[in-house]
């Protein structure tokens, strides 16, 4: 009889295969649980290096109190953090008073501290007093461009309708952002571009811009020398750094928040665009800057230690690989049986090969974020691994469901009817015949699946994952090409291992058939 | 009518798919302890009523009985392990070793260890079939070393029809020759109730205690291989032997 290859597999093929992921992933589960062991304070940030800052103080005021700290840095957006403070995934962030006032409590007009304060108690959040700089929004242009067309009031742009903006996305957005400036100032402009604000410094440099959003703060302003326009109809709201802490941390480490409440009005607007250009302009760690502040401002002793690069890869690594080879080992888990259905069930399986292929379609930043409120409803954690790992399950299943159930069609009608013809149980048949069969078809799928998530976990740092995305998103904002590549080189290796590991995997589960 | 020298009934059996006949009514019986050659072109319906007894396929009309009991759904897994099938091309599972082959079904039964292994070895000197051949996966083997296996695996529960489709089509001359040799020792030895599907006349004649004719789905003639000759029922008989004939004419010696 001819024989393709292909078919020469060994019946263990499937219990090998499952049992290797099984111990990569306990594996992974261990390295990541070793992560958590005692009741620190956990800490989040936003992904900008100002609040990566206050995050550092924040650890290294609770740290000195004796209590550990674990900052969670760059965690994500305002959004994901105050959903992650509500659900107890972290205990605290910096915030600004603008942010609560027109995004957290947007449409319902809080004016004062005390009012925020009674909107947050309803939520079980705290906030302690203003830490001292306002880091409010301003539009900046070059000081040579402002000059050369008269320029120093917002007022001033109405007479020139041609200038290029270029707005941070979140500026673009917010209520109290481009929309209601252009409205308050009557501002004619059309051109107006969203992109990174990091960038849009490079893009104002180069006068491919003209003007772009600025946080009174940034360090850059001085650095290249920019002119921040005079908000003559004082449109911008005031943003206030506060720190917002779950009630419950009162009773449950008072001292960490009397160590945090110290922080207020300790910190002016210059003090803060000194600490950011020391981050951003002269590449000093951020906790580095934090211990340093600490020492001399407030006369504590800090010792916030700076992550070893070595380490840093490694706990990225540990992060990557948790994702990757959960998400996939339960897609193996779920993706199989479905397969098999799919195989003897003509019509449902069609309807679950379109379901599974639908799936695959929505766009990653979209499943990411439609997941949080499902995940939140059901109590779940809304940020951080589950979700991630929940995408990439979902993005997972279709390669393994597609190539289960053409690995079991595509074993030949004689093989099939000859393991009918022995009366052999569907069940024998299923595992001591198909399957096998099946099992080089089902094992590519499998390594589809595995190596696309070990480039797609890359996203799961934008919803505080972790994983080699962290210092790819780290390195964006700090325009630092080494931390990029911290990321993206791991990344590209770890994908070409999990490929080669399938392919060794592959050799072993379908035998070439020793010559005669 | 169903009586002990008939182990397969068929009573009014057709099947088609679609508006596709590919068997018209057909009654046959399969008599206990001979050896039965369906013959005829392709697409006669020779090797769809072979799969209509061991109902891979089921009838669209009419009934086939074994040893008297209708075939059904719940009965079918009882009656095929007392069936042995052999295809063309062996229908070995390329991913098992010969022996794994040969009793997989044995071991799905629970059979023990030793009872397997003592079938193991009557069935290797039976076929026969070198011992060394039984470690190998089906591609190590020669396409003769196959049909062996395949026969070794359709005779190891001991069952008490075997069901053939044409088992020696695949393979070169001289290999075929010799394994119609020890086919045919086998069904003597064993007398065993075979029915066995061939296009080719003078392989029917070899083996065939009963010679059933078909042609585009339907019986033509059925007796011995001499009726076929001296009593033609139809002119399509005449020109079927003759053209079979005429194919091997230069020796003639079969016929």
């Amino acid at each position: 009889m001819r024989t393709t290859h292909h078919q020469k597999v060994s019946r263990h093929g499937i219990t090998n295969a499952a049992i290797t992921t099984l111990a990569i992933a306990t594996l992974a589960i261990q390295c990541h649980a070793a992560d958590v062991s005692s009741e620190p304070v956990k800490i989040g940030s936003k992904t900008f290096t100002e609040s990566v800052i206050l995050g550092e103080i924040a650890a290294a005021m609770i740290e000195s109190t004796g209590t550990r700290a674990i900052h969670r840095a760059e965690f994500g957006g305002t959004q994901i953090l105050f959903q992650a403070l509500k659900t107890d995934e972290i205990d605290l962030y910096p915030e600004y008073t603008g942010t609560i006032t027109h995004e957290i409590f947007a449409g319902q007009n809080l004016k004062s501290l005390d009012d925020i304060d009674a909107a947050l108690a309803k939520q079980n959040i705290k906030m302690t007093r203003p830490l001292g700089f306002n880091n409010t929004y301003a539009l900046g242009m070059t000081r040579q461009r402002s000059s050369e067309l008269g320029i120093n009031t917002i007022s001033d742009l109405k007479n020139h309708p041609d200038l290029r903006f270029g707005f941070s996305n979140e500026f673009l957005d917010r209520d109290d952002g481009w929309p209601a400036l252009k409205k308050s100032y009557n501002l004619p402009q059309l051109n107006v571009a969203g992109l990174e604000h990091a960038l849009a410094y490079r893009a104002l440099q180069s006068g491919a811009l003209d003007v772009m959003d600025l946080y009174t703060t940034d360090a850059e302003i001085a650095y290249y020398d920019l002119h921040a326009l005079t908000d003559d109809r004082d449109h911008f709201p005031e943003y206030y750094a506060v720190y917002l802490y779950r009630t419950d941390l009162e009773t449950r480490d008072s001292q960490a928040v009397t160590a945090i409440s110290r922080l207020a009005t300790t910190i002016d607007n210059p003090t803060m665009t000194a600490l950011n250009a020391r981050a951003k302009l002269d590449r000093v760690p951020e906790a580095i800057v934090a211990n340093d502040f600490l020492n001399q401002t407030l006369d504590i002793e800090a010792n916030r230690a700076v992550e070893s690069r070595t380490a840093q890869i490694w706990r990225n690594t540990k992060e990557h690989l948790f994702l990757v080879s959960t998400s996939t080992f339960a897609a193996i888990l779920v993706a199989i049986p479905i397969g098999v259905i799919a195989s003897k069930r003509r019509k449902l399986g069609q309807a679950l090969l379109a379901i599974v292929g639908i799936l695959q379609t929505i766009p990653s930043l979209a499943l990411l974020v439609l997941l949080m409120p499902i995940l939140a409803a059901i109590g779940l954690r809304s940020v951080g691994d589950t979700p991630a790992i929940i995408a990439l399950f979902v993005y997972s299943l279709l390669p393994i469901v597609r190539n289960t159930h053409a690995g079991l069609v595509g074993i030949p009608a004689p093989l099939r009817e000859s393991a009918d013809a022995l009366g052999l149980s569907p069940m024998a048949t299923l595992f001591q015949i198909e399957l096998p069969l099946a099992a080089r078809s089902i094992l590519a799928g499998v390594k589809i699946a595995a190596v696309v998530n070990v480039g797609f976990a890359t996203l799961g740092a934008l919803i505080a994952a972790g994983g080699y995305g962290q210092p790819i998103l780290t390195g964006i904002r700090l325009n630092d090409h080494t931390l990029i590549l911290q990321g993206a080189i791991p990344a590209a290796m770890l994908a070409i291992l999990t490929q080669t590991t399938f392919d060794i995997l592959e050799r072993f589960i379908v035998p070439a058939a020793p010559h005669k | 009518m169903t009586n002990r020298n008939t182990l397969i009934q068929l009573k009014a059996v057709s099947k088609t798919y679609g508006n596709l006949c590919a068997l018209k009514s057909t009654t046959l019986d399969i008599p206990t302890g001979k050896t039965t050659v369906l013959i005829g072109q392709s697409g006669c319906g020779k090797s769809t009523l072979l799969r209509l007894i061991i109902r891979l396929i089921t009838p669209t009309t009419g009934s086939i009985t074994f040893e008297g009991n209708p075939l059904t759904e719940q009965n079918i897994t009882t009656i095929r392990h007392r069936i042995g099938y052999v295809i063309q091309d062996g229908g070995l599972f390329p991913h098992l070793t010969a022996r794994d082959n040969v009793t997989i079904l044995a071991r799905h039964l629970k059979h023990t260890k030793s009872d397997i292994n003592r079938r193991l070895d009557e069935l290797r000197e039976l076929t026969p079939l070198p011992a060394h051949c039984l470690d190998r996966h089906p591609t190590q083997l020669s396409g003769g070393q196959r049909q062996r296996v395949a026969l070794m695996r359709a005779l190891f529960l001991d069952p008490d029809l075997l069901l053939l489709d044409e088992p020696l089509g695949a393979l070169d001359p001289i290999i075929r020759s010799e394994l119609q040799t020890d086919l045919r020792d086998i069904f003597l030895r064993l007398s065993k109730t075979v029915c066995m599907v061939t296009h080719d006349l003078s392989e029917a004649a070899y083996f065939a205690d009963k010679i059933v004719l078909l042609q585009d789905g339907k019986i033509v003639q059925q007796g011995i291989f001499n009726d076929l000759l001296d009593r033609p029922a139809d002119p399509f008989v005449t020109r079927f032997v003759n053209a079979q004939r005429g194919a091997i004419s230069p020796s003639g010696a079969t016929l």
